[in-house]
Formats: structure tokens, C-alpha cells, sequence
């Protein structure tokens, strides 16, 4: 995943996690079972984790652009200078 | 979010506290119903009433008991418990509470009853004060929820009476 595959994976983590909380619960007091509710959210807890935790193409549209191994050839590394610097016996 | 199991687990936390938080609503939910239980007791008769020999009073009574608790439940309760106290007063406690019978509801559909029964727990005095007692019957429920807390209430149903004198109830050779 790239950085912005990150960020959206864990936006869409909350935001679906939430959703299926406040689904859950609706749905649990329209029907008047609290075991509907349990069940509808795990439902919805299986599904966000397979929506967000595999690193699916979706989250790599931002690639990082890494340089290309030939151009590394064509552009050598700087040198260190090795120029010492002569220190000068500043006490006389 | 930088591997898989960075992932996982930041899901699981949230939706644990997710969950935590749904659970804090249902058991808010509840609040705004206003439960109208009924109930009512008849003694058929007190079929014992004697001194022990310890000094203390008994009574055994016979009882019909019938209770509407249906509009205690919600989707929150997980269930009901119920029992039946004989309350009176004496001169060395200002309230005696004697529990004789109980039960737990598990559901909506076992709320409405009518039973008939002797006391199954033992109706004794601290002292032997009984006779010719006035005594209230009060029905007391405990609501267990699923999820928060557990709340109590009564309906206390007054004007009992016990018998001025002792009676020889018919016993059985045990």
C-alpha cells in the first residue's frame, strides 16, 4: 500500500465501522432483538475487515516513484572532499 | 497502516469500541418506557400457625399469586426475578421483610402468570409477635438487562391478616 492507500484504507475503516454500528443498532431496536443487532454488526465487521485490511489495487494508485535503476548509472554519486581542511594553529 | 496485521488490529480495536459504545445506547434506550405491571395475592388459607420451640412464631400459608410483568420487558432484559415478601411491623423492628416465594421470567411469554402455592421458604418470626399481625404482601421484581443496569420496584398490596390465636395445622407423619 502507498501512503494514500494507507490513509484511505483507514478512513474507510471508521467510517464503516461506524455505519454498520449505527445500522446495527436501528435495525436491533426496529426489531426489538438484541441478538439482530449483535449480528448485523458482525456481519458488517467481517466485511469492513475485507474491505480494508488486504492490500487490494485500489489502495496503490499513488505509487512512489522510485528512480530507475540506469538512471542511477548516468548520475554518479558526489564524491566526499576530501580536502582537509588544514587547521591552523590559532595559538601562537 | 503499515502491514496487515497493523490493520487488523486497529479494526479490531475500533470495532471493539464500537461496540462498547452501541451497548452504553441500548441500555439508554430503555429509559423512556414506562412499565404498568399488575399484580394480585389472595390467601386461600393459613394452614399452620404455631410456636416453635425456639420461641419463635411460623406460619405456613396457602396462596393464590397473580402477576401481569409482561411490560417489564424490552429488548434489553435478559430476565425478571421475582419474589413475594410479608411485610409487618414488631416492637423490636420497625420493618420485617419474610421472603416466601420466588421465580425467575426468561422471556416475555412466561410474565403473566397465576400460580397456586404454599409458601416455599419459611415464613418465621424474630420473636413470637404474629398473632393477630397485620401484614402488607409486596411483590418486588428485579430487572436484569443484557447490557447496564439492573433496576428493582414493588407493589406492595396491604390489609392481611393473621389469626389471633394458633391454629393445629393437620400434620403429616413424616
Amino acid at each position: 500500500m502507498d501512503w494514500q492507500g494507507q490513509k484511505l484504507s483507514e478512513q474507510l475503516m471508521q467510517i464503516m465501522l461506524v455505519a454498520f454500528g449505527i445500522i446495527g443498532f436501528i435495525t436491533g431496536y426496529a426489531l426489538g432483538s438484541f441478538q439482530t443487532m449483535l449480528y448485523v454488526y458482525a456481519a458488517g465487521v467481517v466485511i469492513t475487515s475485507l474491505i480494508t485490511i488486504p492490500d487490494w489495487p485500489f489502495f496503490n494508485r499513488h505509487p512512489l516513484n522510485w528512480l530507475d535503476a540506469s538512471e542511477v548509472e548516468k548520475h554518479p554519486k558526489p564524491q566526499n572532499t576530501n580536502a582537509t581542511s588544514k587547521k591552523k594553529a590559532s595559538k601562537k | 497502516m503499515h502491514s496487515f496485521v497493523y490493520r487488523a488490529n486497529a479494526l479490531l480495536t475500533f470495532a471493539l469500541t464500537v461496540l462498547g459504545l452501541m451497548c452504553i445506547l441500548v441500555s439508554l434506550s430503555v429509559n423512556f418506557n414506562s412499565p404498568s405491571p399488575t399484580s394480585q395475592v389472595q390467601i386461600l388459607n393459613v394452614s399452620g400457625f404455631r410456636r416453635n420451640r425456639d420461641g419463635d412464631d411460623e406460619v405456613v400459608l396457602k396462596m393464590n399469586i397473580s402477576a401481569n410483568l409482561q411490560s417489564l420487558f424490552t429488548w434489553n432484559t435478559k430476565q425478571v426475578f421475582v419474589f413475594l415478601a410479608a411485610e409487618y411491623e414488631t416492637p423490636k423492628n420497625a420493618l420485617n421483610q419474610v421472603s416466601l416465594w420466588d421465580r425467575i421470567i426468561p422471556s416475555e411469554e412466561h410474565a403473566k402468570f397465576w400460580v397456586e402455592t404454599k409458601n416455599n421458604y419459611r415464613f418465621v418470626d424474630q420473636g413470637s409477635n404474629l398473632r393477630g399481625k397485620d401484614f402488607n404482601l409486596t411483590l418486588h421484581w428485579h430487572v436484569m438487562p443484557k447490557v447496564g443496569m439492573m433496576f428493582a420496584d414493588k407493589i406492595a398490596m396491604a390489609g392481611f391478616r393473621l389469626p389471633d390465636s394458633y391454629t393445629r395445622d393437620s400434620r403429616k407423619s413424616s
